[in-house]
């Protein structure tokens, strides 16, 4: 049976609705003027770290950070 | 923490038991939430058996609908970050949903609309006041409850016009040189986003 409603183009291109939704907000937070774009941006910032384990050893960590030398 | 787990195992049997314990003495009270039909069937299978708990026996009845439709329309418009209003009584509110711009006046019929970046307007008596979302949810529920979630959403007056412009003719030039279906896509939301804001900010 085959499905009748209408799938948004980014859906039929691969992207999920969440990575659509976070690309819609962050376009709109870098057209904010500058007190409120500052404000948004440092709101959104992310740091982490991810490391693979490999024979029950973590290998070397992947830095993934906005705030660079932290 | 293999001595800790014991006790958490415990501690959570326990809870279960005496939470069940206590649902089967109020399930006969809650006939709403239970399907008779299943019950029926179940005794006639098993009649010595005291049929299986559903989780819909375990959850407070839905509010109850007025049977005349309120004044005020109560709304909570949420962000990731903040609660922009909270329980707020309004007469009305136009949300930006896909389908088109929706008008919600209390004793709207449930809904749940996904929305489009645009522009969310919430009226309360000659008060207007505009935001611009980027996307997001409105649930509106039968009890003139509307809750919207939005990802983003700012007051018009905090968007810079010309770095609106300047997205637009960049990404209507990205999707023109775009290969990948996933480029094509990205570019599209970029025209889509700005095009909204532009609109937003003249209209």
């Amino acid at each position: 049976m085959a499905s009748s409603a209408a799938v948004p183009f980014w859906r039929t291109a691969g992207m999920t609705y969440i990575t659509y939704s976070n690309i819609c907000a962050n376009l709109v937070r870098n057209c904010l003027k500058e007190p409120f774009k500052a404000e948004a941006l440092s709101r959104e910032k992310v740091h982490f770290s991810i490391s693979k384990w490999a024979g029950g050893k973590p290998e070397k960590p992947i830095l993934r950070s906005d705030t660079p030398g932290v | 923490m293999l001595r800790q787990g014991s006790r958490l195992l415990s501690r959570s049997v326990t809870a279960a038991s005496s939470k069940s314990a206590t649902a089967r003495a109020f399930s006969t009270e809650l006939p709403s939430t239970i399907d008779s039909t299943f019950v029926e069937s179940w005794k006639k299978v098993a009649p010595n058996m005291d049929p299986p708990q559903t989780p819909s026996s375990f959850m407070k009845p839905r509010p109850s609908t007025a049977s005349s439709i309120p004044t005020k329309l109560t709304v909570n418009f949420v962000l990731p970050y903040a609660s922009e209003l909270s329980e707020k009584e309004v007469d009305m509110v136009i949300i930006p949903a896909t389908t088109g711009q929706m008008g919600v006046l209390p004793g709207h019929v449930p809904t749940i609309a996904e929305l489009k970046p645009g522009i969310m307007s919430v009226h309360e008596g000659t008060d207007i006041k505009k935001y611009f979302v980027s996307s997001g949810f409105a649930f509106l529920h039968a009890n003139s409850v509307a809750d919207i979630i939005a990802v983003e959403a700012v007051p018009l007056e905090n968007i810079d016009a010309g770095q609106v412009q300047k997205g637009l003719a960049e990404f209507t030039q990205k999707l023109a040189s775009a290969t990948t279906d996933l480029e094509k896509a990205e570019a599209q939301i970029g025209v889509e986003v700005h095009s909204a804001m532009n609109a937003a900010l003249s209209g």
